[in-house]
Order: structure tokens, then C-alpha cells, then sequence
């Protein structure tokens, strides 16, 4: 879904509007509007992170002082200031992440794409990203599409939360409302379990499953 | 940092397409240089195969003086063939760091970002273009070492590395639609040791064209490498000679460029799925 809503996948049917854009029909009006930090590991670990912000400013068409102001904010503000000359394949699982959280806020996007933002990450480094994510919206007011299997990760970061149960929307509300209308002490978990238990139906493929564990190790 | 919601980096260059096209091809060429210079083993382990073409292959062949070369030394005149075939070996596997970086997912952020997708296949295709130089140096000095006479007027030099240049940019924007096509690393290596082989014999590079069946020279005079070999052959050493003019082995590769590049842009995206 993510994909298709990142313009990196056409649907076999139907269609969608990102920041007022057509997927369709204007992608390149979203791409430009949009930041996504994909599951994979997507800075580059060849370069350094200053070289990382750097291409990704100048795909954004920033002017070269513009370029110097947001590359050194986003180091800053990510707490990579200081190894910022280093290669990126020297980086720990959760420097990378914040690092890729700055490249696809450069261009101050209105919609944040962020898939399974700390999956294999150790729970220290998922508190600092959870922690830039909240403090990013907070000044920035952007909305953060976020996908997740950790429902404590949903619990913490999400306004609004659905579950997807099947290819479709099994249930969606505020977190509070979803664990209240299961029992008074309910978690997220027990919404999930309610809302897509029952059936014994395994989600996700060989590759998914591959990928997501790839991943996992290479943030760990 | 971010306090200022309003601000969308509207740069001027945005407001020219042809701008914007040639500044991204800019970043992805100018991010593939840094790294192809920070990491130069492969380059120089790429150096070993040619060598010995030339110092093994080339000073037993030439004793044979079987082969029809004009006025020059067979050693003189595979060296340009020599140089044009370390540019298409190295070029060949380039598609492998775009799966590599397919599957890591740096494809996928490159493609989210509103770069244009001719761009991010022609910055990847200069890079490889450059690197193709450090080829045409090694074999300069291996040509130097064996006393091949050489060219050194500033033209002939120049004219050498621009088909370098140009004829590893065909290979490798080659090899990145066959790494769009067959998406997976085992993939790869199977066609592209299935794909050098055959580009590699059927062209100029070891021996005129005159000497294969009629089959086997029609499919070489159609090979983009039987041109790059052309021109080297014609500007590098002394006493060789082009078959074509410049301006048809040029304008014969850019045009194969060109077309190979507009092909890589549609297929890119499909990295990405």
C-alpha cells in the first residue's frame, strides 16, 4: 500500500490523493511533496552521512545555500553533527534510521512515509527514533504515515491507527477508543488479537518475510 | 529545525526542467564517482584480466603474423581491441550495484524523491563513463611497457578517451536494463557472462572483420563494441586505421546511448516493485 501511495506502484484498481495530488495522474507532484523512509536500509553506505543528506538535497532541487542550512540542521537535529564525516557503514542501526529520517525531511514534505520505522532495531536506539519522530511533528506539523507490527511502536507514535486484517481495513479509531471498547486494561495487542483472530490466516510471503528479516539484520 | 511549515523549496532550479535534469544527473554521477574513488580495489583488480591479454595472449599471437593487420604489429593492433574489451568487462557487471542497491532499498528512496528517472539513469551512466578512464590509463601503460607505438597528439588522446568514455556508458546503461529485467544477483551473473563473451568475438577487437564468415560479420558490424574498437583502433596507436569515420562511430554510439538510456528510464521504476 505503501508503494502505490509513495508512487512507486501503480494499482490494478481504483486510486488515491496524496497532499491533494492524484497518485495517477500527478506523481511527480507528490514526489515532490512527500518524504519516505522505506523499510530497507536506504542511505547509502558507501557514502558519508553529510554525502547521504547531500544527494538527496540536491535531488529535491535545492539551491546550494539552502542546501548547507537544512544539511546542517538535519545533522543537528538527528545528533549526527559530529559524525557526519564518517561513512555510513560505520553507522549503528539507529543512526542510520535518523539519518534517513533527515534526508526525507529535507524538503519539509506535508506527508511522511515511514515503513516499519524501527524494525530490528535494539530498544534504545527505537526510543531516540520514536523520540525525533515525535519532536519532527511537533515542530514541523507534518502528518506521518506509519506502518507497523509493533503495537507498541502504533500505541506510542499514532493519532489514528487502523488495522489491516486481509488486504482491508478491519478496524480504525484513536488508540485509547480501541483498547477501551475491548476491555478497561486492554493493550493494542488484544485489539489486534480480537479484531483478527479467529481466523488462521498467515499474512505476508516468502519474500516479505526475507526482506523483513534482511533488514532486521542489517539495522542490528 | 523545522519551524517553518509553509517553506517548500521551490529552488530556481526547478523552474527549468533541462536544469533540473542535468543537476540530478550531476548529484547521482558526482555520489557514484566519490565512491568508486574511495573504494578503488576493483578498478585495479579489473586491470589484471587485460594485462595479461596483451602480455601473455598478444606476444604469442603475434608470432604468428597469420592474421591480416595492414601496416601494423598484431600486439599494436589488438591493444586498441584490448582496452575496448576491459571497457565492456567492466561495464557488464555494473547492473550488479544496482541490484545490490535494489535490494537494500536505496532504489526505492532515489525513485521517491521527484529527480527525474532520465536523470538517475544518465548520472549512473557518466559515472561509469569516468571510471572508464582509469581503464584507458592501465592499458596506455601496459602498451608503454611493451613499446607499442602510441599517439600522443593532444587530438588522438582526447579522442581515445571520449570513446572510453562513451563506450563504458553504453555497457553499463546495458547491463543496468539487464539488471531491470532479471532483478535478482544469480540471475545476472549467468546472462552477463553469457552476454560478454559473444559481444566480445563478434567485433574487431582481436581480429579484422574481414577474416569472420559472412554471418558472424553481420552481426559484428552491428556491434556498438566493433565501433568503439573503430575509433581507438584509428586514434591510438600508429599506423592504425579506422574503417568508419569518426563522426559515423560517434554518432553511432551516441545514438545507441541515447537509445539505451531512454530504455533504462522506463525500466528502472520496475526496481522498485
Amino acid at each position: 500500500m505503501i508503494k502505490m501511495l509513495t508512487t512507486l506502484l501503480n494499482p490494478t484498481s481504483g486510486s488515491a490523493t496524496v497532499a491533494g495530488f492524484d497518485i495517477l495522474r500527478s506523481p511527480r507532484e507528490i514526489r515532490k511533496r512527500i518524504g519516505y523512509v522505506p523499510q530497507m536500509l536506504s542511505a547509502d553506505g558507501g557514502l558519508t552521512g553529510r554525502e547521504n543528506l547531500s544527494l538527496s538535497a540536491k535531488l529535491y532541487g535545492m539551491s546550494a545555500a539552502q542546501r548547507s542550512d537544512r544539511i546542517r540542521d538535519a545533522l543537528e537535529f538527528m545528533g549526527l553533527a559530529e559524525v557526519a564525516h564518517k561513512l555510513v557503514k560505520t553507522y549503528s542501526g539507529g543512526m542510520i534510521r535518523r539519518l534517513e529520517l533527515g534526508q526525507a525531511m529535507l524538503h519539509r514534505p506535508s506527508v511522511l512515509f515511514l515503513d516499519e520505522p524501527t524494525i530490528g532495531l535494539d530498544p534504545m536506539a527505537r526510543r531516540t527514533v520514536w523520540d525525533r519522530l515525535l519532536a519532527l511533528r511537533k515542530q514541523y506539523g507534518m502528518t506521518a504515515l506509519i506502518t507497523t507490527h509493533d503495537m507498541e511502536e502504533a500505541d506510542h507514535l499514532c493519532d489514528e491507527l487502523a488495522v489491516l486484517h486481509l488486504g482491508e481495513i478491519a478496524v480504525m479509531g484513536e488508540p485509547s477508543k480501541l483498547k477501551a471498547a475491548v476491555a478497561p486494561d486492554a493493550t493494542l495487542d488484544d485489539v489486534f488479537a480480537q479484531t483478527c483472530g479467529g481466523t488462521i490466516q498467515e499474512g505476508g510471503t516468502y519474500r516479505d518475510v526475507q526482506q523483513t528479516r534482511r533488514t532486521a539484520r542489517r539495522l542490528g | 529545525m523545522f519551524s517553518r511549515p509553509e517553506e517548500r523549496p521551490v529552488g530556481w532550479v526547478e523552474r527549468w526542467p533541462a536544469l533540473k535534469f542535468t543537476t540530478d544527473s550531476a548529484a547521482i554521477a558526482d555520489a557514484e564517482l566519490i565512491k568508486i574513488f574511495r573504494d578503488p580495489t576493483e578498478l585495479f583488480s579489473r586491470a589484471v584480466q587485460p594485462v595479461l591479454w596483451l602480455a601473455v595472449f598478444g606476444q604469442v599471437f603475434s608470432q604468428i603474423r597469420g592474421i591480416p593487420t595492414g601496416d601494423v604489429s598484431y600486439l599494436a593492433f589488438m591493444t586498441p581491441g584490448i582496452l575496448a574489451q576491459s571497457v565492456l568487462f567492466s561495464a557488464i557487471f555494473y547492473g550488479l550495484a544496482v541490484i545490490w542497491e535494489r535490494d537494500l532499498g536505496i532504489v526505492h528512496k532515489l525513485l521517491v524523491t521527484p529527480g527525474s528517472r532520465g536523470a538517475l539513469v544518465l548520472g549512473k551512466a557518466i559515472s561509469a563513463g569516468l571510471r572508464g578512464i582509469v581503464q584507458a590509463v592501465i592499458i596506455y601503460l601496459v602498451a608503454l611497457a611493451l613499446r607499442i607505438g602510441i599517439r600522443w597528439e593532444f587530438f588522438a588522446v582526447a579522442g581515445v578517451l571520449s570513446g572510453v568514455i562513451l563506450g563504458s556508458a553504453i555497457f553499463s546503461t546495458f547491463s543496468l536494463i539487464i539488471a531491470c529485467i532479471v532483478k535478482t544477483r544469480e540471475r545476472f551473473m549467468g546472462i552477463g557472462q553469457v552476454l560478454t563473451m559473444p559481444l566480445f568475438f563478434a567485433s574487431n577487437a582481436i581480429y579484422p572483420l574481414e577474416l569472420m564468415p559472412d554471418w558472424l560479420k553481420s552481426i559484428a558490424a552491428v556491434n556498438p563494441l566493433t565501433f568503439l574498437v573503430d575509433v581507438l583502433r584509428g586514434l591510438m596507436i600508429e599506423g592504425g586505421r579506422s574503417t568508419h569515420s569518426l563522426a559515423v562511430d560517434f554518432g553511432v554510439m551516441a545514438v545507441v546511448f541515447l537509445l539505451l538510456v531512454s530504455i533504462a528510464a522506463r525500466l528502472y521504476p520496475t526496481l522498485a516493485r
